[in-house]
This record gives C-alpha cells, sequence and structure tokens, in this order.
C-alpha cells in the first residue's frame, strides 16, 4: 500500500511527512519526523511518555492516527524551551530533582504545562489527578508534584 | 572530606544530565539509528510448558525482505552438567532464557528471531515460522509446584533423590530455635503468601547492534551495567569480549531487572548473520510477559519471645517463585528477614521453586521485602499480644555492634535504633488518628522495618583536567538515579571549584575500566570512594606541577579553593597558581593531567530502614487508600540530598504498589492475563500522597565521604507497614498480598 502524504506543524514550524496508513502519531514523531523525545513506553495509551498537545489538547501520540495530523498544531518536548531558555517547568524539574531516569520526563512536561494552561492554580489535589495519565516509577510523585504547584506559584507570581 | 562546611557536598546542585532530560534530547535505548539498519521480532511460545521436537523456518526465510532468523541452535549452548557463572547469573539458564532450547518453558519464552527490512515483516515471518510442539502439562504457582505429583519443568533437576522443582536451597542457622522457643512465654507462628511483581521500568528493552565486516560488535543499549551486556553477549555469541562495544545508552529505569539481557545476544546473531545493523524493541506486552518479574511467595515464619518482648527464637522458611529457570533472591528474605535483630536462635531457610513463568530478575532489594513482610507482620503480632508498642519492640531487640550478623559478618556500626527512634519522636508516630471518620470508612497506623546488605564491588574513574583547565569525570556505570550528579558534588568538592567546571559521563566499554553493574545500592558509595581516589590522584599531579613551577617540593604545596598554595614555610613565597593556570602550562611541566583509578571497593556497611504509614479502608468497596508516609532511613551521608529523598520516595511507592495493587494473573493455559499497563495496576500520581522521607545521616566510617547506600532498604518495610496498618483499621490480619479491593472485601466478609 502506497504511503500518504501528510502536512502539518510541529512546534510552529510548518512539516511534511510520508506515512502508512496504520502508523501513530508516535512513529510519526520518533521515525520520519526525527523528533525522539517523546517515548514509548507501552503502546496502549497507560503510561503517557508518549504525550503531546493536538491544538493545544493533550493526547497520547500513540493513540492519534498521523493521518490525523493534517491541517492541525503539534506540540511536543522539543519545542517546549525557547533556544536556551528553558520552560519554567523545566527548570524547576532540574532545580527540584522531580525526575530520576528520566524517561517518563517529556511526557510529565507536557502535561504539566496543559494543566497549567487550563488551571494556573491547582490545588495538590488537582495537580495529582492532572498527572494521573503519566506513569513514573522513579520518583513516587512527590517531587513532580511539587515541582508543578512551585512553577505554578512562580508562573503567577510573573503574570501579576 | 564530610563535615557542615562542605561547599557541594549535600547540596542539591543541577544534575549534568538535565537539561538533555527535560528537553528531550536524551538518547534512550529505543532513540538510537544506525545507517542501513533493519528491524527484528522474538517468536515467541504460545504455551506455558512444551518441548520443542523440531523448528522450519525455511517458509520465514523465503519471505521477500526477510535477512537473518535465528534459533536455539545459533546461541551458544552451556551444557546442563556444568555451570558456568557470570556474578550471580548462571549461563546454563542465561542462554535458555534468552531462546528456549530444549523446552518452550513459559508463556511468552522467546523460540525464534527474525530480522527483516521493518518490523510488519518480521512480524509476518514470525507467523510463518513452523514450531513442531509437544505441549506439556503446565504449573504456575507455588503450592502446585511443589506437589509430589506436580509437572516436572526440568526432569534432570533432583530434589531429595526425586525429581523435582525444587531447584536449590539455602540455609542460615544459629543456636538451637527447638531450645529457644521452648523458652518463650509467647510464640506465633503465620504462613503469608504474595504474588509476582514487575519493576515496572517505563522503559521497553531495546538495543541497535552493529556487526561490523572484521567481527567488531558494537552496541547501543540500556542496561544496568554496559559491561555485563559486553560479557553475557560474548558468552552467548563465542564473540570475544575485546571485539564488543558496549555502549550504555540513557536508561529509563530498571530497578534491578536490567541486570541481565535479553536481546543484545539475539541481535548481535542477526546482525552477524544479515551483515547489516540490527534494531530491537520489546512491546509492553513483551516486556510484562516475559522479562523480570520479581517473584511471589510463600513464606512461614515463627517467632518466640518473652513478657517482656526480648525475642528468644525465630524461624522463617521462604519459598519463592524463580520462574521458568533457577534462581530466585533466596538470600534477601533468608538472610535479610532476622538481620536487624539480635536473636539467639535463628533458622532461616529458603527454597527456590520453578514454574512456568517467566524468570525472575533482581528487583530492589531482590527478595528482602517478602521476607520483611512475614516478619515485621509477626512481630507486630507478637507486640500487639504482649501490650508492648511495636517500634519500642524493635529498639529492645536491635542488633548492637559486634554481633554476629546471621549472614556471616560481625557487624560494625548498627544504625538501627536511630531509625526506629526517629520514627518514635516523629510528629507522625505521636498525631492522633481518627480510626472512624465516617461511616464505612475506618483508618488505621502500621509500622515496620527493614534491612540490606549494601555493596561495593568494582568500579573504576577517570578524571581528566582539560585544557581550559576544567573537568571531566567518566565512571562506568549507567545512572539511573542521579548517580552523576553525586559523583559532580563529590569531585567540585575535592578540587575546590564551581560545580558547573565538572562534566560527569558514563564511559563505554572500550573508553573505561571495568566496572560492575548499577545494582544493590552500590554505585554512589563504589563510584564516589574512586572518584575521590582518582580527584586526589589528580590533586598530587598538580601540586607536582607548581612544585616545578615554583622549585620546591610538592609536599610543601597545599591545594585549596581550586589553587595550588606554597605551604609551610613557603607560606605566602609565591602567589598561588590556579587550576587554569596549570593546565594551560600543563604540557611544558610534563604533559596531560588526569588518571583512572580502578578499585575494587569494599566496606559499605548495611542499609537499615523503619516506615510508619496511616491508611484509610473503604469498607464497602475494600479499596485501602494511603494517607499519610513517613521514611526513616540512615544514608550516612547525601551527596546529593535531592535524588537520595528520591530513592527513598519512589522505593516506598513501589511498595504501596506492591502491597495493595499489584500482581501478575494468570488464565487457565498459564498465559499473563494481564499484560499491560493498563491492567497490571501501579501506582498513580493520585494514587499516593507526598512521601516524607527522614534523611539520617550517620557517616559510614569506611567511605570517605561517609556514603552507605541508599536504593534498595526503602522497599523492604511498606509491605509489612501497610499490612500493620489495615489490621489497625480493620482489626484483621492480612496475610495475602496485595491488600486489593475484592481481597479486601473477601476477607471483610469472612467471620
Amino acid at each position: 500500500m502506497s504511503k500518504i502524504h501528510v502536512s502539518t506543524s510541529v512546534n510552529g514550524e510548518p512539516v511534511e511527512f510520508l506515512c502508512d496508513a496504520s502508523a501513530s502519531m508516535l512513529d510519526a514523531l520518533r521515525g520520519p519526523l526525527g523528533l525522539t523525545g517523546t517515548k514509548e513506553g507501552c503502546g496502549t495509551g497507560d503510561c503517557g511518555a508518549c504525550s503531546i498537545t493536538v491544538d493545544g489538547r493533550l493526547v497520547c501520540s500513540c493513540l492519534m492516527l498521523a493521518v490525523e495530523a493534517e491541517g492541525h498544531e503539534i506540540a511536543t518536548i522539543e519545542g517546549m524551551a525557547q533556544g536556551e531558555t528553558l520552560h519554567p517547568l523545566q527548570r524547576k524539574f532540574l532545580e527540584m530533582a522531580a525526575l530520576q531516569c528520566g524517561i517518563c520526563t517529556p511526557g510529565v512536561l507536557i502535561s504539566a504545562r496543559a494543566l497549567l494552561e487550563k488551571n494556573p492554580d491547582p490545588t495538590e489535589e488537582e495537580v495529582r489527578f492532572g498527572l494521573a495519565g503519566n506513569l513514573c516509577r522513579c520518583t513516587g510523585y512527590d517531587k513532580i508534584v511539587r515541582a508543578v504547584l512551585e512553577t505554578a506559584a512562580e508562573m503567577r507570581e510573573t503574570v501579576r | 572530606m564530610n563535615d557542615m562546611t562542605n561547599k557541594w557536598i549535600g547540596q542539591r546542585t543541577i544534575r549534568p544530565d538535565g537539561a538533555d532530560k527535560v528537553t528531550g534530547r536524551a538518547q534512550y535505548s529505543a532513540d538510537f539509528a544506525m545507517p542501513g539498519m533493519i528491524h527484528a521480532k522474538m517468536l515467541r511460545s504460545p504455551h506455558a510448558h512444551a518441548r520443542i521436537r523440531g523448528i522450519d523456518t525455511s517458509k520465514a526465510e523465503a519471505l521477500p525482505g526477510v535477512k537473518a532468523v535465528v534459533t536455539a541452535k545459533d546461541v551458544v549452548d552451556f551444557p546442563l552438567d556444568k555451570s558456568v557463572m557470570l556474578g550471580i547469573q548462571d549461563m546454563r539458564w542465561m542462554c535458555r532464557n534468552v531462546m528456549a532450547r530444549e523446552k518452550a518453558l513459559f508463556h511468552g519464552h522467546p523460540v525464534a528471531a527474525v530480522a527483516a527490512i521493518n518490523e510488519e515483516v518480521a512480524a509476518a515471518a514470525c507467523a510463518l515460522i513452523e514450531v513442531d510442539y509437544e505441549v506439556l502439562p503446565h504449573v504456575i504457582e507455588i503450592e502446585d509446584a511443589i506437589k509430589p505429583d506436580a509437572p516436572i519443568l526440568h526432569e534432570w533437576n533432583k530434589f531429595e533423590g526425586k525429581p523435582s522443582n525444587i531447584a536449590g536451597t539455602m540455609v542460615l542457622k544459629t543456636g538451637d530455635v527447638e531450645k529457644g522457643f521452648a523458652e518463650a512465654d509467647v510464640v506465633i507462628e503465620r504462613t503469608f503468601t504474595s504474588r509476582p511483581v514487575h519493576q515496572g521500568y517505563i522503559e521497553p528493552h531495546a538495543c541497535t547492534v552493529s556487526y561490523a565486516a572484521d567481527g567488531r560488535v558494537t552496541i547501543w543499549s540500556s542496561s544496568q551495567g554496559q559491561f555485563m551486556v559486553r560479557a553475557m553477549t560474548s558468552l552467548l555469541t563465542g564473540v570475544p569480549q575485546s571485539n564488543i562495544r558496549a555502549i550504555p545508552a540513557e536508561i529509563g529505569g530498571g530497578f534491578g531487572a536490567k541486570t541481565i539481557v535479553y536481546l543484545e545476544p539475539i541481535a548481535v546473531l542477526l546482525s552477524k548473520k544479515s551483515g547489516r545493523p540490527v534494531k530491537m524493541v520489546m512491546t509492553r506486552d513483551e516486556v510484562q510477559r516475559a522479562t523480570g518479574p520479581a517473584p511471589g511467595s510463600l513464606s512461614t515464619v515463627k517467632i518466640g519471645a518473652r513478657k517482656d518482648g526480648t525475642i528468644v527464637a525465630a524461624q522463617g522458611t521462604f519459598y519463592l517463585q524463580a520462574g521458568a529457570l533457577p534462581g530466585s533472591p533466596l538470600r534477601g528474605p533468608v538472610g535479610c528477614s532476622f538481620a536487624a535483630y539480635a536473636i539467639p536462635n535463628v533458622l532461616s531457610v529458603g527454597y527456590d521453586v520453578v514454574s512456568n513463568r517467566s524468570k525472575v530478575a533482581a528487583y530492589r532489594a531482590p527478595g528482602a521485602p517478602l521476607g520483611a513482610f512475614a516478619t515485621e507482620c509477626v512481630l507486630d503480632e507478637i507486640a500487639e499480644k504482649l501490650g508492648l508498642d511495636p517500634l519500642e519492640m524493635r529498639l529492645k531487640n536491635s542488633a548492637k555492634a559486634g554481633d554476629k550478623a546471621i549472614y556471616g559478618p560481625v557487624f560494625g556500626e548498627v544504625t538501627f535504633k536511630e531509625t526506629v527512634e526517629s520514627i518514635l519522636h516523629h510528629p507522625h508516630y505521636k498525631a492522633p488518628l481518627d480510626k472512624n471518620p465516617s461511616p464505612g470508612v475506618k483508618r488505621g497506623r502500621g509500622v515496620a522495618s527493614g534491612f540490606w546488605y549494601n555493596a561495593g564491588g568494582e568500579s573504576s574513574v577517570q578524571v581528566n583536567i582539560t585544557e581550559d583547565g576544567n573537568v571531566v569525570v567518566t565512571t562506568g556505570h549507567p545512572d539511573v538515579g542521579g548517580s552523576r550528579a553525586s559523583i559532580a558534588n563529590v569531585v567540585a568538592e575535592l578540587l575546590g571549584i564551581d560545580h558547573s567546571r565538572v562534566s560527569v559521563l558514563i564511559g563505554d566499554t572500550m573508553t573505561i575500566g571495568f566496572s560492575n553493574l548499577t545494582g544493590g545500592s552500590r554505585v554512589t558509595f563504589a563510584s564516589a570512594m574512586v572518584a575521590t581516589a582518582s580527584t586526589e590522584k589528580v590533586i598530587g599531579q598538580l601540586k607536582e606541577r607548581a612544585g616545578k613551577i615554583w622549585g620546591i617540593d610538592a609536599e610543601a604545596i597545599k591545594w585549596e579553593d581550586g589553587m595550588a598554595l606554597p605551604a609551610g614555610d613557603n607560606a605566602g613565597k609565591f602567589p598561588p597558581l590556579s587550576l587554569k593556570e596549570l593546565a594551560a602550562k600543563a604540557n611544558e611541566m610534563g604533559g596531560p593531567i588526569g588518571t583512572q583509578v580502578q578499585l575494587n571497593t569494599t566496606g559499605a556497611d548495611p542499609g537499615f530502614a523503619t516506615h510508619c504509614v496511616d491508611v484509610e479502608v473503604d469498607v464497602d468497596l475494600g479499596i485501602v487508600r494511603v494517607l499519610r508516609y513517613t521514611a526513616a532511613q540512615d544514608v550516612g551521608r547525601a551527596l546529593h540530598p535531592g535524588y537520595v529523598e528520591g530513592q527513598i520516595q519512589g522505593g516506598v511507592v513501589q511498595g504501596i504498589g506492591w502491597a495493595l495493587s499489584e500482581e501478575y494473573l494468570y488464565d487457565k493455559n498459564g498465559r499473563v492475563d494481564n499484560a499491560s499497563f493498563l491492567d497490571y495496576r501501579m501506582p498513580v500520581c493520585s494514587d499516593v500522597p507526598m512521601i516524607d522521607p527522614v534523611v539520617i545521616e550517620i557517616p559510614n566510617p569506611k567511605h570517605p565521604q561517609g556514603v552507605r547506600g541508599v536504593g534498595e532498604a526503602p522497599i523492604v518495610p511498606p509491605l509489612a507497614a501497610i499490612a500493620n496498618a489495615v489490621h489497625d483499621a480493620l482489626g484483621k490480619r492480612f496475610y495475602a498480598l496485595p491488600m486489593s479491593p475484592p481481597r479486601v472485601s473477601e476477607r471483610l466478609e469472612q467471620p
């Protein structure tokens, strides 16, 4: 079967790629687009390591067909920092040791950013439920939750 | 070199690999690609137990796009009659684990592998391989596997003269338990069961391998030891170690299970046959079905104590599930269960039981949580019966310096009491707990302790001074949880320079000296010790250089704040020479500055932990929730407190999953029924509270910075602590894990 041509935007840049009809968005990112920052932990939408946003909405890229990207805005971990300037969440994760092995970190950061965009002042419980789709086996979540809460507080300060 | 005035040791510095990990640039095992690379898939047994009468790969080989097919006949055979050990792994079992030989021993056991132009063709070719199976009766559970009429996995294995599924035993003994129990005022004996649990790392096993025309092999994979990858691959393929360059990718979690290989030798054989680089990536289903897990257990523990709480005798019998091939971690429960206590009469016995499930792999303090689950619950019951505080009872029986440990050595320092006391005096333990907050809801509090050996072993560290006067440190240990950050702190401290001037990276098997596995809570202990020796050597070189420049003896020079200073009689005679100035003059004063130190490190003192937990039970739904958790541990010295706390918090939450929700489920055909993250239920963020780590720092006198080791001990107490808390809430004891909603409901319905 011949490949399908897809035109989309990834991290604000127009891109085109070819894919099989059955390819997932995760396959397209990690394959033809060469963006391996998005990880595959399960391929069934259970671990959140492949989290991206599509037009600002959080999705597991393993559950999305690559052809569905046509005409939409995709955002991945590679677009989170602006040059040398890390996103406040990225910086806070480093300062507070909110990662150990780091394999879940890209997905957790994308989910956390999506959460804070919707809710800039979340409670601990809201953070915990907001990140419940992202498995982390190393940290026990404590430092991740604290880093997200502190980033939210800092970002609210900056806005004010 | 360990005090409160330290500038970098004990600081929460930014980890050297941090920026790459928060921006998606860090390369994990599945992120690597090579030009001309092809893809491989494994054909796995559809049966739990079957003799392999023959394998016909001709149709698969004829499929267009297929480049190579491998079966057990391509893997080096290690005959059953002669053990060949690599560390704790017997290559007889490893060669049969990576590829089924005489028999398929579990559902998902690899029987063949195909490399093809893409994964789809490789999978299609796997489906064309014809395996002639003679399906045999299977056995999954320990209780069934040790019955006299059980299906036997390995006919050659004898126990007490008869073919058996008991593949090994371990016995530790001191005193006379019968005499001890006779002296006791109270004796309690209970039997406990637990289910296998998976290590649950988020990164599936993966590798990319290139076998070049000259027979040289490059392996890019994530593991807990690139030297283990090299050695096992060499043994299983026949390629000499000197021809194998094993490059450690970033590792996405291991927790012990990446201390053995599954894919690398097979990918090497496929690459050799096809002449192409080969990439192999497991699916999550394959990971859950065919790697790890930690063993399930059937344990009986009997403890006798006097009225005042003095323990006079203890006996433990631990059956552990090895999976399909021998080698369960008996040393964990047999050696650790009673180690924290001074008990005159102990008999601790372990049995290694094979059954038709995937071969177990190490998981954080291998086996020790299973022993502690039984022992620490029985202790709780004794304390209850005697009307004693369970922590006071532990204090009363704590082992002391000079006691002979049941597993052999005489204890140096024993810092168990400090962990118990810190919980005893913690606000958590004293806080009032409303045990009946609302109808249908019960709350309870529990405590438990844990012990782990910790370990030293081989480690190599290079320290090189760059021409511009900065520092590159290379270690031989994969970094699973922030060890590079700890090493950077140590080297910056010793050299007296800013932390940002030190880069730490992990060498491959051709660029750094032999270094043993990342595991057993040994890496920070061992690599900090060797990094210290290496850095001190470099400081010696720097002083020599300054001495040459000044025309004085190196002994008359001290190193302080990143500078050589004339000392003693020469003090103040010359202006200090900085690291940058000495580096700039390196070549005219004797050449490059740097060294490698390789040591077999010793002196790792054991780790002790004591935990306190509050739970809430929804009586109608059987749901147990953890409300509050405090974990005290003596870590010796926290080189980087953030990652020390992280080890404790992560270990505790893995323990919560083990206690409450995680288990392997099998169907009647012996197939794993829950091989996904949806059905294998690990704790998610909303399942757990903050975990409060109480980091006790009593420096280990045998380590330059006082390090003991952190990662294992935190997973030892949670199983029992939670079971004791559930008992406090409900007044009923749970002797089986997990305490999942169906099991809790079932138990609540019993009288």
